[in-house]
């Protein structure tokens, strides 16, 4: 019987950690489908920002109540990994409470310890589940969220619950078997919280303690396990890309806009000929029409999203009631990407299918919204830039499909032909030095 | 007044400390050209040696970049830093935040690499080493003023403390907007939103600053771009509040507080 359970574990665990790998396989084949960018000056400061924000969750703390409550949940969720450890180990030994004799009283501590860490996750779930369903607040009401990203969140919030109340049970129901006296459990003595539950157990047999004991144990190891693998289709793959995210996350001031090396060379061509290289040029595009032709830290942006909408509550365009909003930027990104990647895996290579981030996903009306005033890249907390993406898009528009509204065609013919944005005579510039 | 030209140091074979940089908003527009001379007053008191380029200026190209269009942006840099690098230009002082940001951070890969510093900055400096020296009190004192922060001051270049330092100096009531540092709400004219209408919604992002200012309860609306200061005045002409609430550049204040 006890082999069986081995077994059965081992066979278990080993798939779901086998599927998870090829999900994550293809997630990085995806982001590599962008451009390069190369990311890998200034490690020291780029350490710094993963333990500032990653780690330390900086950019959380402008809400604090809130940096709070997530930090409990993250932070449960972490530390009671540890327990999972053991969890596994003894799912593959067939022991039961592996650690308790090596670590002796440590060990009660540390389950007291993560047994308030529950309790607490359980209440912020609840409280969270409350936030986005009944108080209603602005950035979860949002039509961005319609459909799957709405039941994605709630669902995990209700995951954690189902987690965290059975890791309690567990621990109750072992408390009420060491009462009753059995070789195979460690008298550990009750616990904090899980001690509150032990009374409802007074009337069973070690027997059936046993088997609720057993259930409570593969119910949370299977939860793990699948909540592991919900991970690659959810918004909370931010809990790993969070970290990669901000190492590679931008050094320079948020004012800068990339440079297009291609366009100034040949804008120096145009004025010094004699420097141009002989030979035909290379075609290039100019900016991105599709996901392929952003960055892939682009890309992992997209994969690092949490969905919170943070920029979206913090852009004009959209707290004015313009179309734009920075996280459906993002999320577009994620599901074109993703439609792509499929696209590739079926076909061998990409196949065209007729569209593109661009149109069909991301519309002109919200690109041209955007007053590149950064609010959205400042809000992130995990360290995203869309206005980079909107801003390649944009640059695809004007350069590619000379797509412009008639006032910037007007504006462009002005700054070619008068130096300046409206139609003003160059000889006047200075004229107002006469006035003083 | 006599406003000196890169090309009249040239001849006289002289270079000034600075170059003042005046952006397009700031020699066309006729509200921004006030923010101009209230800045060159300003310069003339503390008797610094700052030159303009005068008809040889272009646009920095920001507005097209930040449309989408690189190409024209690499052809106004292109010209600009040839005249820049022509005169040997080391230091630029603008009262502009998008030609400041654009000289800081975009030039320097393409071959123009100067000092440049936001008028902000440069006037907090004055104050700070008691250069410009202002009348018993400041005809601003006491009176409650609002900042509003420039995003490609504040946000694109972490500049906050400098423009409200300089309003400090003038002992007036600071009042703080809800949405301030870098929290700030865009006034709406970046990104070359100011060349064209906004897209529908409802409500104009002007109009919505304005009113968060407003509601402050400040009769002055402090600001350090020109961009901003159009959009504001624009908004607070929409509240009919004109007659009360003045929108002013922080060098205007400062101008009319010089003794
Ligand atoms: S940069 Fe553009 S998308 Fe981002 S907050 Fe500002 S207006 Fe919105
Ligand atoms: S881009 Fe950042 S701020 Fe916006 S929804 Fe995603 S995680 Fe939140």
């Amino acid at each position: 019987m006890q082999y069986i359970q081995q077994v059965a574990f081992l066979l278990l665990a080993t798939y779901a950690i086998w599927l998870f790998s090829k999900n994550i396989l293809q997630i990085k084949k995806n982001i590599f489908l962008g451009k390069p960018e190369d990311l890998s000056d200034s490690p020291n400061l780029r350490w710094k920002n993963v333990i500032l924000l990653a780690l330390g969750q900086k950019k959380m703390f402008r809400n604090k109540t809130v940096a709070i409550m997530h930090l409990i949940i993250y932070a449960g969720f972490i530390i009671i990994n540890v327990e999972v450890l053991e969890i596994i180990l003894d799912g593959i030994l067939g022991t039961h409470r592996l650690f308790f004799e090596p670590l002796g009283n440590l060990y009660s501590f540390l389950i007291n310890f993560f047994e308030i860490l529950a309790v607490g996750v359980i209440a912020v779930c609840i409280i969270f589940l409350y936030r986005r369903n009944i108080m209603k607040l602005k950035r979860f009401m949002s039509k961005d969220l319609n459909g799957w990203p709405k039941s994605d969140a709630n669902y995990i919030l209700v995951v954690e619950i189902i987690l965290m109340s059975l890791f309690l049970t567990m621990n109750a129901a072992d408390s009420a078997i060491q009462l009753l006296g059995s070789e195979h459990y460690h008298a550990t003595g009750s616990f904090i919280f899980s001690g509150f539950l032990v009374p409802l157990f007074d009337s069973l047999s070690v027997s059936q303690l046993v088997f609720i004991e057993r259930t409570c144990w593969w119910m949370h190891i299977i939860g793990i396990l699948a909540f592991l693998n919900y991970l690659p289709y959810s918004k909370h793959l931010h809990i790993i890309l969070a970290f990669p995210n901000a190492y590679y996350s931008r050094l320079k001031p948020m004012g800068e806009v990339k440079n297009m090396a291609n366009v100034q060379n040949e804008v120096k061509y145009m004025m010094e000929p004699e420097l141009a290289p002989t030979g035909d040029a290379q075609p290039t595009i100019f900016g991105a029409r599709d996901v392929m032709d952003l960055s892939w830290k682009n890309l992992l942006d997209a994969y690092s999203c949490t969905e919170c909408g943070r920029c979206s509550d913090a852009c004009p365009a959209n707290q004015t009631g313009k179309l734009l909003s920075p996280r459906k930027i993002m999320m577009d990104t994620r599901d074109r990407l993703e439609e792509v990647g499929l696209n590739i895996k079926q076909n061998g290579a990409f196949k065209d299918d007729g569209k593109k981030l661009l149109n069909d996903y991301i519309t002109v009306e919200e690109l041209r919204a955007c007053t590149t005033c950064n609010a959205c890249v400042q809000e992130c907390p995990v360290s995203i830039n869309p206005l980079d993406i909107i801003m390649e898009l944009r640059r695809s528009l004007i350069m590619e499909d000379s797509n412009a509204p008639q006032e910037w065609n007007g504006m462009f013919g002005n700054i070619e032909n008068n130096f300046a944005p409206w139609k003003l005579s160059p000889d006047d510039r200075d004229a107002w030095t006469k006035e003083i | 007044m006599q406003v000196p030209t890169m090309a009249e140091f040239l001849a006289k074979g002289e270079t000034p400390e600075v170059l003042f940089w005046v952006g397009c908003a700031g020699s066309f527009d006729q509200r921004a050209q006030k923010i101009t001379k209230a800045f060159v007053t300003i310069l003339e008191k503390v008797g610094i040696k700052y030159g303009i380029l005068g008809k040889e200026e272009m646009c920095t190209g920001d507005p097209a970049r930040r449309a989408g269009n690189e190409f024209m942006f690499q052809m106004m840099a292109y010209q600009n830093i040839q005249i820049l690098n022509g005169y040997n230009i080391k230091k630029i002082v603008t009262a502009c935040p998008h030609c400041f940001n654009i000289f800081k951070n975009e030039y320097p890969v393409l071959g123009g690499n100067y000092e440049v510093i936001h008028h902000a900055t440069f006037l907090q400096q004055l104050i700070d080493s008691g250069k410009i020296n202002m009348k018993d009190g400041g005809a601003f004192k006491g009176k409650k003023i609002t900042y509003h922060d420039s995003c490609y001051l504040g946000r694109a270049n972490d500049i906050y403390e400098a423009p409200r330092k300089v309003l400090e100096a003038m002992d007036v009531a600071l009042v703080e907007m809800k949405r301030c540092k870098s929290n700030g709400l865009c006034c709406g004219a970046g990104g070359a939103q100011m060349f064209k209408e906004e897209e529908k919604g409802d409500l104009r992002i002007n109009i919505e600053r304005s009113n968060e200012a407003l509601a402050t309860g400040a009769s002055i609306i402090a600001a350090a771009c020109p961009f901003c200061n159009t959009m504001l005045t624009d908004g607070v002409k929409n509240n009919e509040k004109e007659d009360e609430v003045q929108v002013l550049d922080i060098a205007e204040l400062v101008a009319s507080c010089l003794s």
